[in-house]
């Protein structure tokens, strides 16, 4: 059986002469997504911005009458403004109303909010089942944002940090400012898409800052290994040649993990589409940074064969330990 | 790095056989196949977003506690200098600020006074309870202690917490799950509960019952207008009853709370058919009843709930018996529900439901089919690349995977883990990054081949090479995912726990089972050639 090969062995792409305007472009991605975060803002829901949600499915019809549903919910008394989207498959809904500032931290309110709308739409659509029922206080959804931050940030700086004690300082560098890459342009998405951002997208993006740094990890690997060996060689030359020997490696992890959540994407049940998307969307993005933001990085912050030979004893013990364990 | 002692394997071969052996009760459950009594069953719980059920979180105010602290400590002051022999006089007490404070008639009372207060303010623990100073030769004042204050939440919390189960017992619903969270926090989870609304409303009443002396001279136009004589409160009527709107005044001390009850019943008013609730008090608060009402004959006292009053009536005759029937323009519903919160005891402080999330059984069993659909898909995909790619290898690194996912079932089932939606999509997840260190080896394998290494030199370097990207990636994940669970809620967390299990059931079954059989075929086929 003749075996697949997804990149040929002599592969030499000059990743690095691009290098600039690459960067000028994915800097302006980055300031994009921010800009879009700030003034379109992320469609937040309840569990970042309080309120209820309520979750339905038509049974009996291919496609949710959203606009038809839209205006039975919001003719109804003391509900305010509601956000009614498709929520995963075509005849799954999801209904978000926030409570008027005066009743905030009223649960009587809310619950009697809750109950009219589920009323209404019991009445007015025989096939609607009512999935699931979310109500989140003000507060608790302050909490929730700060708790979202704070995770975000922890887990950026100590993996950035665990690079820099393997690796070198510009390392750890260069794989924080992939993260923050990886990080803004998923937000970015977020905000220009207007999907739904919840506690499980925050869950995404965590799972995104780990297994979006598999790969530069490898390349990183291949770039300290070729430092030692070719010591003359120029830095940009190095790192296209770390980044061509590691492509296979690269493409092949990146592809198992996208065959596996695809069909999560695609068939999975509708909460996860957010999370899934968000995970599947930032491989592409992390697959891209490796070679793209955390590779030519390296050349500004002036690594060079040095930079390891003072590591190496480091390095060389804990390889000893992580083979110890194994 | 290709020795494999037999005692080796055999170690390996029992740990991964006990894994797999602790996952089947979690997979035969699904099918009809039945898992004998006599052996232990290890389970994976599933979490509510999956069975069905609902989650309630629900907050109490700690500055009501140090209200009703305050409010206990006047009642012990007065009492224990109206006992004092002789007795020590005292002038108004005063509970403004979250403090109180009060003069004595007489300085020579001060230090028989200061005597009787120490035993107070000092409490049963090591710490003081309240900080005790005299002012201006004859003031005293009391001020809470922080620790005195976090002492009192973390008791109301705790007997909320009981109060809280005894309620939701009488619900007679299967297995809710409730535990305190942070200081003043109670999570409650009931699986299959499709409608919190009655369960909500038995949390929601507090069910402080109370009998006080109406203050027969406020002025009713003062009593309108919010204006309490001293030494009274104003109290509304409830919601619902023929007063509705109007408010009573009653003598803020001298009642007596209906918390020493030995039972509680729905009942029928045998005049007007209403239903009513029956309370049946214990020989204390019977005595304390009986007292009250023989001392007040014709004059009219109000039954407060939960700082409303439902009624006003006359006492026409002492009360001796020890029962009492509370009537309220109740339905019987509202009626059962008064009994069942009276009968499990008030609620030390008001819970408010903070956050509430609820999730129908049908769309639980559609997550978990559609979830298991697409991971089913997922695997065949991966596996199908990873063996049209590395051959050989490629089907390590699948009976690697096969494995892997059934010790990490194995491994959740004997931590009694919860698998909640987003585990689901955290199983897709380990099932494509497990793999990772197999695409890691095997192109090392063949970079080393391509090097002009021989066979076995270029698998044991293969293996030696890779090992330290996969530390590497492991580790990053690993601090992910530990972050995920700390700052995570809930479902959330069932999704850091899959990650992180699958991280060390990868590198278990993708490095070094995996090594453990390609040594073993190097050993026995000694081949010239690789096809990776």
């Amino acid at each position: 059986m003749r075996l697949l090969k997804l990149v040929p062995d002599d592969t030499n792409i000059k990743f690095l002469k691009w290098r600039v305007p690459f960067y000028v472009v994915s800097l302006l991605l980055m300031a994009a997504s921010w800009a879009l975060v700030f003034t379109q803002g992320l469609n937040y829901g309840v569990d970042f911005a309080g309120g209820q949600e309520i979750r339905a499915t038509f049974t009996k019809q291919a496609e949710a009458p959203i606009p038809q549903l839209r205006d039975t919910v919001a003719g109804l008394d003391n509900v305010g403004d509601p956000v009614i989207q498709r929520f995963g498959a075509a005849n799954e809904v999801s209904i978000r109303v926030k409570l008027p500032p005066e009743a905030e931290g009223d649960p009587a309110y809310a619950d009697a909010m809750t109950r009219t709308i589920t009323t209404a739409l019991q009445a007015e659509y025989a096939d609607i089942r009512i999935d699931g029922v979310d109500s989140v206080s003000g507060k608790v959804s302050g909490e929730f944002r700060e708790m979202a931050i704070y995770a975000l940030l922890a887990a950026m700086l100590a993996i950035a940090l665990y690079i820099w004690v393997r690796f070198e300082w510009q390392f750890g560098v260069g794989a924080l400012f992939a993260l923050v890459h990886d990080v803004s342009l998923t937000l970015g998405m977020f905000a220009l898409f207007q999907m739904e951002f919840s506690l499980q997208i925050i869950a995404a993006i965590l799972a995104i800052i780990g297994y979006s740094l598999n790969d530069t990890i490898v390349v990183y690997d291949r770039i300290r290994e070729n430092l030692k060996k070719y010591r003359k060689m120029q830095l940009p030359e190095l790192l296209d040649l770390s980044v061509n020997e590691t492509l296979a490696r690269t493409v092949m992890t990146s592809l198992t993990l996208l065959v596996a959540l695809v069909p999560l994407l695609l068939f999975g049940p509708a909460s996860l589409f957010g999370l899934t998307a968000a995970i599947t969307l930032g491989i592409f993005v992390g697959t891209y940074s490796s070679i793209y933001m955390a590779a030519p990085i390296l050349i500004w912050l002036g690594v060079d064969s040095h930079s390891f030979v003072p590591e190496e004893s480091v390095a060389e013990r804990q390889e000893k330990v992580a083979r110890g364990e194994m | 790095m290709l020795e494999f002692p037999r005692w080796k394997k055999i170690w390996l071969w029992a740990i991964t056989l006990l894994a797999i052996l602790a996952a089947l009760p979690s997979l035969l459950s699904m099918t009809s196949v039945r898992w004998p009594d006599a052996l232990p069953d290890p389970m994976i719980n599933l979490g509510l977003d999956l069975a069905g059920g609902s989650h309630i979180l629900l907050e109490a105010n700690p500055s009501q506690v140090a209200d009703q602290r305050l409010e206990n400590m006047e009642e012990s002051v007065r009492s224990v200098m109206r006992q004092a022999s002789p007795r020590i006089r005292i002038g108004d007490v005063s509970t403004s600020g979250n403090q109180l404070s009060f003069m004595v008639d007489s300085a020579a009372d001060v230090d028989r006074a200061r005597e009787l207060l120490l035993p107070l303010v000092n409490g049963t623990g090591l710490t003081r309870e309240w900080d005790l100073r005299v002012v201006d030769e004859t003031r005293f004042s009391l001020s809470p202690t922080a620790s005195g204050i976090e002492n009192a939440v973390t008791q109301a919390m705790d007997s909320a917490t009981e109060v809280v189960r005894k309620r939701i017992d009488s619900l007679g619903t299967r297995e809710p799950t409730i535990i305190r969270q942070g200081d003043t926090r109670i999570v409650v989870q009931v699986p299959g509960l499709q409608d919190p609304e009655q369960l909500k409303s038995l949390l929601g009443q507090t069910a402080k019952l109370e009998f006080k002396l109406v203050d027969q001279n406020a002025l009713p136009a003062d009593v309108e207008q919010g204006i309490a004589p001293p030494g009274s409160q104003i109290f509304p009527y409830a919601a619902g009853t023929p007063f509705e709107g109007s408010s009573v005044a009653v003598r803020r001390l001298g009642g007596i709370k209906g918390d020493q009850l030995t039972n509680a019943q729905q009942s029928f008013d045998p005049q007007t058919n209403e239903p009513n609730v029956t309370i049946q008090f214990d020989q204390q608060g019977g005595a304390k009843f009986a007292k009250l009402t023989s001392e007040n004959v014709n004059k009219p006292f109000a039954i407060i709930l939960d700082g409303k009053v439902l009624s006003a009536p006359n006492i026409n005759e002492p009360i001796r018996g020890g029962s009492a029937s509370i009537s309220g323009s109740f339905t019987v519903d509202t009626a059962n529900q008064l009994a069942i919160s009276l009968r499990s005891g008030a609620l030390p402080v008001d819970l408010t439901v903070v956050e509430e999330r609820t999730v129908g059984p049908d769309l639980g069993a559609d997550s978990i089919r559609k979830g298991l659909l697409a991971m089913g898909i997922g695997s065949l995909l991966v596996i199908a690349l990873m063996i049209f790619t590395y051959g050989r290898f490629g089907i390590y690194a699948t009976a690697a995977l096969v494995l892997n996912v059934m010790m990490l079932l194995g491994i959740m089932a004997v931590l009694n883990t919860t698998l909640t939606l987003p585990g689901i999509a955290g199983f897709v997840l380990t099932i494509g990054a497990a793999v990772d260190a197999n695409v890691l080896i095997n192109e090392r394998i063949r970079e080393e081949r391509k090097r002009g290494r021989r066979v076995v030199a270029a698998v044991e370097n293969g293996y030696k090479e890779a090992s330290r990207a996969i530390y590497d990636a492991n580790v990053t994940n690993f601090i992910a995912g530990v972050l995920l669970f700390i700052f995570g809620s809930g479902p959330i967390r069932g999704f850091a726990v899959v990650l992180i299990i699958g991280l060390f059931t990868s590198v278990f079954t993708a490095v070094t089972l995996t090594r453990m059989w390609v040594a073993s075929w190097l050993r026995k086929a000694r081949p010239q050639e690789l096809h990776v």
